[in-house]
């Protein structure tokens, strides 16, 4: 078996798994259903992921650790993961060839060249982990007035290192260096003062938004699979939604359609772990190479290659996906896959300056606490960002999140979706509960979105925390938020209607919404005087126009001027009524008394000591529009500058 | 193809050196993974427990004191209650660092009497100062925008004018702590860095009508320190102002009764609002001087609960009298003091 064909069935055996991790997050007593499989793994497993989480927060959460093993062995083999496990990369590789599989020889040999602007990924990667370093950074910039005496190490160390130079005469220049060491500890020394830790300069991850992992899987989750349950394949019993899904498709869309234009569009261009794993590859102890410099230069090496590497000349190392296509292609077995360098030498940099570099990190560096002048996490949060029971407090949840959009795909009720810039920009595509759809609001029993983050950005939570029990008592429940009336749009508030659908469908018990209970007259459009009566029956004097109307349990009738209590109508006639007979009038009333009917009405009210946010009620609320009860963030547990109640 | 010798030592040196670099890497990679790993994930933002704190300023030994002078100039009976109890000298050291702690709540000028009257504010700078301390801070969390605050107020001038030092406050400034056996002041962010190295702190408060609470004294005047939304406390607004009250032991307490506030407070707004009761109090019992500006506002006790739960918590005296203050008058020349 040659070794294409191994590296084939090894990407359709990960790509297999990837789909049947996503078919298998889905709640569900199938065997294709939720039954432990690692789902997280692929994203576990990409180092980008374990590499930001651990600049922004300073900890390798849980199974981010095997981004480790990925990393070493890039380290001795290459970009391995590229061209054997990505499943994006494999939907790439598939769509590549499908597309180009009829142009001629000479036009893929052009098309698969090396170009320039494959630096690009680079750009993007450096960026991405500045802006996830920011707090590092600043923690270093902080040195000299948190750790004067570590400064004073390092300032010692500088001094050496300049004298060093300067006794051995070696080829640095000791006046321009010592210079720079100087200017360089001034301004360390300055900044160190002038910056005083703010919650704008708390790290942001947006890896996720390019991390070939994190989007692949979202794309698949939210994007595929809620397409296949317009088939009889339906994952699940309603059609999943997500909202805001447009950008999502639009993203996924290009990169796969780019590959139309280019092989390997997005892997060569645009991807950061593939940059990432090009920079790890340097001293990878085997490499793609010729075994000798002088070939017919026929270039058929570079037809099939997937990373434009130039194999046929002095190959690019940190390009090559180790596709191993060229060791077939090359008709006179040059090409091998060795501990020796080619033999026509290779390129083990990325084609990427100093003035590169510093472009791109100042920029990452800048753009977060820029973005953060919109005051989104301060008093200028916006109360429409739900986040999942469990999520951090939002700037923690923001060095957290990958996007990955495991919780959304998780989430049984399909309450949680991508967020939109309600967050700010860097909240973009950040799970956020949407109450009006999915099926239900989030269930009270219900921790799943939580265990399943891959970064804990969501916290795992157990089901005695999330509810407030045993050891949690004193704490009480997680709160996501609180549900208000909207006294203007409620039934019973505005238009005299019983309901009272979201007491009824409260979760919690004690019932957070009770309500207030109200006799409301009703205008019959008609005077009801009384004829004759009994203490369970009356008649009137005239015939009420649909008088029917008022047997439906809810109508109460009171007798003016004898008894204030209402008696509830249980039967009408046109021309009368009969109450319950357990409840008679204190004296039947007399011909001539007027008679008021009202309406009893349960209006609601939260109470906020056991509002939870869940949204239930929201969700059920039958004001189908803009409902009636409405949750915001407000009081949401996880951060105490949203509380609204006091702790009692 | 005969391999050339020289080309495959080179190799071998080449790969050797790449093989010793990949080890390093892989090491480093290893020893990072390892060393930051982290299997049980970040705890809950909201339990991370802050440091508990109380502000002691009081001198040990002192006892409770008071004084109750009338007089019209604010300058004159702030100094002549001073003295009655035994000069500012009692109270202020050389070398001491003081916090004077005002109330510079609403960008309104001081005749409206909503603010601390920047007289006094110079008069006590200037006193502490003349007494040795080595230097005066004069701060405030107020309602309004602070720097509007102390600019109109004129508290940031009669602060500069005695040589004190306005610290606004800074978001950085904050701290979240939670106060001594506090129920409310919990993980709540207090304007705690301005007291880093000072030891002592003067409370100077109006007397003032407030609509959720009844009175805005002395023990409200610390209200100031907290941050956050901290107007979630006004659903109980009781039992903040007692918890407060417990957080601050103050050197002493300055409340300027010379004009107060008897309607529409605590930011009046009208010069209808006000009256003029001609009373300095100055004491260490912050009860005390509560309950005395009560007498004043012509309110009762029970309708200011906040004076009674400060007593039950044992932070001071609502029976003034009890105190025994002495009381003085800038207007005739001798003063009576008591028997």
């Amino acid at each position: 078996m040659n070794i294409q064909t191994t590296r084939r069935i090894c990407q359709i055996f990960f790509f297999v798994l990837f789909m049947w991790f996503c078919v298998v997050t889905t709640l569900g007593e199938q065997w294709w259903q939720l039954r432990g499989w690692p789902v997280n793994w692929i994203i576990q497993l990409d180092p980008l992921v374990g590499l930001a989480t651990l600049l922004s927060t300073r900890t390798v959460y849980a199974g981010l650790l095997w981004g480790l093993l990925t990393i070493v062995l890039t380290i001795i083999l290459g970009r391995f993961f590229c061209g054997w496990i990505c499943p994006f990369g494999t939907i790439h590789q598939f769509v590549g060839f499908l597309a180009n599989r009829k142009k001629s020889t000479a036009k893929k040999i052009i098309d698969n060249q090396y170009h320039s602007f494959q630096s690009i990924k680079y750009w993007i990667l450096i960026f991405l982990l500045t802006v996830s370093a920011l707090e590092v950074a600043i923690d270093i910039i902080l040195l000299p007035s948190t750790y004067p005496l570590l400064f004073g190490i390092l300032v010692l160390g500088l001094l050496t290192f300049v004298v060093y130079i300067a006794v051995r005469q070696t080829s640095m220049n000791p006046k321009k260096t010592g210079l720079m060491a100087l200017v360089l500890v001034g301004v360390w020394l300055l900044l160190s003062f002038l910056f005083n830790g703010h919650e704008t300069s708390v790290a942001s991850l947006q890896i996720g938004l390019l991390d070939p992992i994190p989007l692949v899987y979202r794309s698949i989750n939210l994007l595929i699979l809620p397409l296949m349950d317009q088939t009889s394949l339906s994952l699940s019993t309603t059609p999943r939604v997500y909202d805001g899904i447009w950008l999502m498709a639009a993203v996924f869309l290009s990169a796969v359609l780019l590959n139309l234009a280019v092989p390997r569009f997005f892997c060569r261009f645009i991807c950061p772990t593939g940059a990432l794993f090009g920079l790890c590859s340097r001293f990878a102890l085997w490499r793609i190479g010729k075994t000798k410099n002088d070939c017919t230069d026929c270039r058929l090496c570079e037809k099939n290659c997937e990373g434009a590497c130039s194999p046929t000349s002095q190959i690019r190392i940190t390009e090559c996906v180790l596709c191993m296509n060229c060791l077939n292609e090359c008709r006179h077995h040059l090409m091998t896959y060795q501990t020796a360098t080619s033999a026509s030498g290779e390129i083990v940099s990325p084609d990427f300056s100093r003035r590169q570099f510093l472009t791109s990190a100042v920029s990452g560096a800048a753009v977060i606490p820029m973005l953060r002048i919109g005051g989104y996490l301060g008093d200028n949060w916006d109360p429409a960002l739900i986040r999942p029971p469990g999520a951090l407090s939002e700037e923690e949840f923001l060095s957290r999140c990958i996007k990955c959009g495991q919780c959304m795909r998780i989430c049984p009720t399909n309450v949680i979706h991508p967020a939109g810039i309600e967050g700010g920009l860097e909240g973009l595509w950040t799970p956020v509960l949407n109450f009006r759809i999915g099926t239900s609001g989030c269930q009270i029993n219900c921790i799943a979105c939580g265990n399943l983050c891959p970064t804990a950005a969501i916290r795992p939570l157990s089901l005695n925390e999330r509810l407030g029990k045993n050891r949690y008592a004193e704490q009480g429940p997680i709160k996501i938020g609180t549900a208000f009336v909207d006294r203007g749009r409620c039934l019973p508030w505005a238009m005299d209607r019983p309901c009272i659908v979201c007491q009824e469908n409260c979760p919690v018990s004690p019932k957070a919404i009770q309500t207030h209970v109200v006799f409301n007259t009703i205008d019959t459009g008609a005077k009801l005087i009384v004829a004759k009566g009994d203490p369970v029956y009356i008649e009137f004097q005239e015939t009420i126009p649909n008088m029917n109307r008022f047997a439906t349990g809810d109508y109460y009738a009171v007798i003016l001027l004898q008894d204030q209590h209402p008696r509830r109508i249980i039967d009408t006639w046109e021309r009368g009524f009969r109450i319950a007979d357990a409840h008679p009038f204190e004296s039947p009333p007399l011909p001539g008394t007027r008679v008021d009917i009202r309406i009893r009405l349960q209006r609601p009210y939260v109470d906020l000591q056991h509002c939870i946010g869940c949204g239930v009620c929201e969700h059920e609320c039958p004001v189908p529009g803009k409902r009636a009860i409405r949750v915001t963030a407000d009081n949401e547990s996880r951060t105490r500058e949203h509380a609204l109640l006091l702790k009692r | 193809m005969i391999p050339n010798p020289n080309s495959d030592e080179l190799n071998r040196r080449q790969f050797l050196n790449r093989f010793a670099k990949a080890g390093i890497s892989i090491s480093a990679a290893c020893a990072a993974g390892f060393w930051f790993y982290d299997a049980k994930g970040p705890a809950a933002s909201i339990n991370k427990r802050s440091e508990i704190v109380q502000f002691d300023f009081s001198i040990e030994g002192l006892g409770q004191k008071m004084s109750i002078v009338q007089g019209e100039d604010r300058a004159a009976t702030l100094r002549m209650a001073l003295k009655l109890l035994g000069g500012i000298e009692t109270f202020i050291k050389k070398g001491d660092r003081v916090l004077l702690k005002v109330n510079a709540a609403f960008a309104t000028p001081a005749m409206l009497s909503a603010t601390t009257h920047p007289e006094i504010i110079t008069e006590m700078a200037r006193l502490c100062l003349k007494a040795g301390a080595a230097s005066v801070v004069v701060t405030d969390n107020p309602i309004n925008d602070p720097a509007s605050c102390f600019t109109l107020t004129g508290i940031a001038e009669a602060a500069r004018k005695a040589g004190a030092k306005v610290i606004l406050p800074r978001d950085d400034l904050f701290v979240t702590m939670t106060a001594k056996d506090a129920k409310l002041i919990q993980n709540w962010p207090v304007l705690y860095k301005p007291f880093a190295d000072i030891n002592k702190v003067i409370g100077m408060a109006p007397l003032k009508d407030h609509h959720r609470s009844g009175a805005s004294m002395t023990m409200k005047n610390w209200y100031g320190l907290l941050g956050g939304r901290r107007n979630i406390f006004h659903q109980d607004i009781h039992g903040i102002i007692m918890e407060l009250a417990k957080m601050v032991k103050p050197t002493f307490v300055v409340l300027d009764a010379t004009t107060t506030m008897m309607t529409n407070g605590p930011t009046g707004g009208s010069l209808s609002d006000l009256k003029n009761t001609h009373t300095m109090i100055v004491s260490t019992d912050q009860v005390a001087a509560d309950a005395f500006g009560a007498s004043l506002l012509g309110r009762s006790l029970d309708q200011l609960p906040f004076i009674g739960k400060a007593e039950a918590a044992g932070l001071g005296t609502a029976d003034y009298q009890k105190l025994n203050p002495v009381t003085g008058s800038t207007s005739t020349k001798s003063s009576s003091e008591q028997p």
